[in-house]
């Protein structure tokens, strides 16, 4: 009998009682790292000599998880699945991976990601397109594509992801498992490789909303090393979970959820809303009462543009330590301006350095006003918006994506004008730094969806709460891709 | 003397004191052996983080206070975007929307006058990493990338360079009263940027303006300042004022020339932006009161102290503010109630001799103010002669025992008349044969007598006194 499909609690108990080793665990994990590599080709490094660990008391202690291949690892390659770093052995372990350590649980592989966290389709790691578990024709959705392959594949119960536009809960939605994002601050980014600092998210993927309370009690805490941590430890994710809810309202979205903004041909994403409509009537039955109420659209439709401005910008700075002069392959050429640009040329992948130009361009004395400056005041606007609905609801529950994974072969990256709004919503909770999950809420043309429910800052608690009692009610919980282990 | 109107404004550049680097953890220290204080942050490894030093951003808030600037509702720092091989992260955290301070004034002393210098702003940011340049190749050491820099920009209201150098001089006293950087040129702590532009005496608009980057030493800066005045006054004379264009040249020591480095045009972008990962921090009131206690009496004040209350002259005043450790010495000095000019003439003649010529600091100096004062205790109640004085002063600095172990009641000069008259009869009864002579003109022997009497009393014999005694025995 196979563990690494259950949940933690599960897996532990079995520890405990001494049904399976630690030592079985981790081989068994390594073995379905290897299947699941072969198939989706989901990680960048498979840790072979991955050693077992004691059992303690701590949930976590003895289990393998996975680990984004953006987060630094010490004596571990981590590439964040680039070819600038496709080298590089890092020297220390990022803070919170160190504490999930600390807790006695074991790394079994990094994963295979889009490079640097730019991109949302899993297809532009170096090591190669990442695919989808329940249809390798299709895209786990990104940046923490392999993640979410490989939980959603029962590699092991977790695996860590970050997120700075829908990073983790995207895949999470794609590849039908839970993607949890806390509120900025909650888990140190002191050794995640910097995307875009005011927008990264550290967070983690899982099959169960429990679980990931689980694990992130265990990663977070203030940090001495980063400066926008904070102190959460009157925060009790796991114990709050069934604290009784009572009078939670929702909110949904009109401008996002109404069909009628949609071309009424795409079926798809006619079963996908309809999907989340049963979730909503689900949230009433359940004593869970959703209103549906209106942002002003010109706001919503500023919002991708906002995103890339920031992001790029805050990019383009942020991956300028990427030189090859102190780390990564040192490039070619007779003076130190042409060994830079050698190595970034070859290095990175087209879509990160048209971010480059694009966050180069914003930030120039004389755009900076124009574009820059502007995209930081719409996202006030727009986080102020959101927390104007949170004043009166407990969150913003919204459909992810347009529909399910979407093909491999054919899509492009930037998403049709059309559907950008469902598409890019997700943004927000990064723009306001707000918790927000995904959990799975049901199936299209026998794919995954997920529905997400975003939260004010420091509400983390009452969020997964919401989300667990939702989980509980629906048939999607602890779903693996292609049916459970023998 | 030109005949141009010189405008002249400083960016200067001083390394902090501080346990660990502005941003990091590791040491900040000067060190020989390359990359030896250095954090993964210092190299800018993936994932690493800043982390604001207290200590450092207390010192700049004190600095600003000191130079009467406007402080920030919040510290927020910015990133400077460009490349250059000794900058790990391919920007800089520096201040430049909000500066620790904005619009300040200091007054400065130049050729024995006073002139208020117009500060700009003063910002806290980090050092870069430095270049050894060899051969065919180049070496890059990171202790000195994130040591905690202060950089004070002045207005253009400087008119020589001599004033220039004096304000820097003055700065770096100022830095060093109030405890926050060494100032140490050699150590490459203090470096500047000179922008310097001419106009003709009755000119409305400044003249095109120069700049100088990296002058290291304050030498430099006169140098450069006045080179390029010569420079710039020269194509003016000569109708070529139109070749003097806005470009930042720098300083070349060996040819003492001022060479173009780039023209406005290829001015860089630096792309400016708050940094993301330092969270704005509240600058309070309070905080700033606190920080406001630690700032000591400086230099000028204390010069115009010293001769308003305690009438040393402008001179000792000088001397004694040159450095803190001086005045440091000088205060505890006053503290233990030496009298003012006594210490203010050892300090200045006896101390400062000793420490030059033992080439010590005057902190690790063995004679403390507390064993000055045993001297001049035992000057004062006439144990001990001045000359005593000065012998147990040179005995006690190079023995390093205090001064009150040489002083013993047997040194007490002999002030009694009669005891030095009883003396003086016994040495004139043995002496019938010269005081002839001195009779017979050989005035000279006087000198004779009072040393068979300083011989007699081992040098304790009140000399004043022992010459009226002997006069008078002689007249008899």
């Amino acid at each position: 009998m196979s563990y690494l499909d259950k949940d933690l609690i599960t897996i532990h108990d079995a520890l405990v009682k001494k049904s399976v080793s630690s030592k079985q665990l981790i081989e068994e994990a390594l073995e379905k790292s290897r299947k699941v590599e072969e198939k989706c080709n989901a990680f960048v490094t498979i840790l072979d000599d991955a050693k077992e660990k004691e059992v303690t008391d701590n949930i976590l202690s003895g289990i393998p998880f996975g680990v984004k291949d953006n987060y630094s690892t010490k004596d571990v390659l981590t590439t964040a699945s680039s070819n600038t770093l496709k080298d590089y052995v890092p020297f220390y372990t990022a803070t919170c991976v160190e504490k999930l350590f600390e807790a006695g649980a074991v790394m079994v592989n990094k994963t295979a990601m889009d490079e640097f966290g730019m991109g949302g389709t899993g297809k532009t790691a170096h090591t190669g397109i990442i695919k989808n578990p329940w249809d390798v024709k299709r895209m786990c959705a990104g940046s923490s594509a392999g993640s979410a392959a490989a939980v959603a594949s029962g590699v092991y119960p977790y695996a860590l992801g970050s997120d700075t536009g829908d990073s983790i809960r995207k895949p999470a939605a794609y590849c039908g498992i839970v993607g949890y994002k806390p509120t900025y601050g909650l888990i140190s980014r002191y050794g995640l490789f910097a995307f875009a600092s005011s927008l990264d998210h550290c967070g983690v993927l899982t099959r169960c909303v429990a679980d990931a309370a689980l694990v992130v009690d265990e990663m977070k805490g203030k940090d001495e090393l980063d400066m926008t941590s904070v102190d959460s430890s009157n925060m009790h994710l796991y114990e709050s979970l069934n604290k009784p809810l009572k009078n939670i309202k929702l909110c949904t979205i009109k401008e996002i959820v109404d069909m009628k903004n949609y071309p009424i041909d795409n079926e798809e994403l006619k079963s996908h809303l309809q999907n989340f409509n049963k979730t909503l009537d689900l949230c009433k039955s359940l004593g869970i009462e959703v209103e549906q109420v209106s942002v002003k659209k010109e706001l919503l439709e500023a919002l991708a543009s906002v995103y890339v401005v920031i992001s790029c910008a805050e990019a383009t700075s942020n991956l300028s330590n990427l030189t090859g002069i102190i780390f990564g392959k040192r490039g070619e050429g007779n003076t130190w301006e042409e060994m830079m640009m050698d190595h970034r040329t070859k290095g990175f992948s087209p879509l990160i350095k048209r971010r480059f130009v694009i966050g180069s361009y914003v930030l120039q004395k004389e755009n900076q006003e124009r574009y820059f400056k502007n995209a930081q005041r719409i996202r006030r606007l727009l986080v102020d918006e959101w927390k104007k609905l949170f004043k009166e609801y407990d969150a913003v529950i919204l459909p992810v994506g347009s529909g399910p994974a979407k093909y491999l072969e054919g899509s492009i990256e930037k998403i049709s004008t059309e559907y950008q709004i469902l598409e890019e919503h997700l943004q927000i909770g990064n723009f306001g730094g707000f918790p927000s999950i995904t959990i799975p809420n049901g199936f299209v043309n026998n794919l995954p969806v997920g529905v997400n429910l975003t939260a004010n800052c420091f509400e983390d608690e009452k969020l997964l709460a919401i989300a667990s009692k939702l989980e509980d009610n629906m048939p999607y919980k602890g779903q693996i891709a292609g049916g459970h282990n023998e | 003397m030109n005949k141009y109107k010189v405008v002249i404004g400083l960016e200067m550049h001083c390394e902090l004191k501080s346990n660990s680097k502005v941003f990091s953890s590791a040491k900040n220290a000067y060190s020989q052996i390359p990359n030896e204080n250095v954090w993964p942050v210092d190299m800018a490894f993936p994932g690493t983080l800043p982390v604001v030093n207290k200590k450092c951003v207390r010192d700049a808030l004190k600095m600003s206070m000191v130079l009467n600037c406007k402080q920030p509702k919040y510290l927020i720092f910015d990133r400077k975007n460009y490349y250059y091989p000794d900058l790990p992260k391919g920007y800089q955290i520096t201040q430049m929307d909000s500066p620790v301070g904005v619009d300040g004034k200091i007054i400065i002393e130049c050729d024995g006058k006073r002139k208020p210098v117009y500060i700009h702003d003063i910002h806290l940011e980090e050092d870069a990493a430095s270049l050894d340049h060899y051969f065919g190749t180049s070496c890059i050491d990171y202790n000195r990338a994130g040591v905690p820099l202060l950089e004070l920009v002045t207005k253009p209201c400087l008119e020589s360079a001599k004033e220039a150098v004096s304000f820097l001089e003055a700065m770096r006293s100022i830095y060093q009263f109030c405890d926050v950087s060494e100032g140490d040129t050699k150590k490459g702590q203090i470096r500047c940027d000179v922008n310097v532009s001419i106009m003709d005496e009755n000119d409305k608009e400044l003249g095109t303006r120069v700049e100088i980057k990296n002058v290291n030493s304050f030498g430099g800066v006169y140098d450069a300042i006045n080179y390029e005045i010569e420079r710039q006054s020269k194509l003016k004379e000569s109708g070529r004022y139109d070749e003097v264009i806005q470009e930042t040249r720098r300083w070349d020591e060996e040819s003492a020339k001022t060479i173009h480095m780039r023209s406005k045009v290829d001015a860089i972008d630096y792309k400016y932006f708050i940094d993301p990962n330092i969270p704005k921090i509240k600058i309070t009131k309070e905080l700033l009161e606190d920080i406001r206690k630690e700032i000591p009496a400086l230099p000028l004040e204390c010069k115009d102290k010293y001769i308003k209350e305690y009438g040393l002259s402008e001179y000792d005043a000088s001397v004694i503010i040159k450095e803190k450790d001086y005045v440091d010495y000088y205060e505890e000095c006053l503290e233990l109630k030496i009298e003012p000019k006594m210490a203010s003439n050892w300090l200045t003649t006896q101390i400062l001799g000793e420490i030059n010529h033992e080439e010590v600091s005057l902190k690790d100096f063995y004679l403390k103010p507390k064993y000055l004062k045993q001297i001049i205790d035992a000057l004062n109640k006439k144990t001990i002669s001045s000359k005593q004085a000065k012998d147990i002063f040179y005995k006690s600095c190079s023995e390093k025992k205090e001064p009150n172990s040489y002083i013993t009641s047997d040194m007490a000069q002999i002030n009694d008349k009669e005891v030095i008259s009883q003396i003086v009869e016994k040495i004139m009864e043995n002496s019938q044969e010269q005081i002839k002579q001195y009779k017979n003109g050989k005035t000279n022997l006087f000198d004779y007598f009072v040393g068979q009497v300083m011989k007699e009393t081992k040098g304790k014999a009140n000399p004043v006194l022992t010459k009226e005694i002997i006069s008078s025995y002689l007249q008899k």
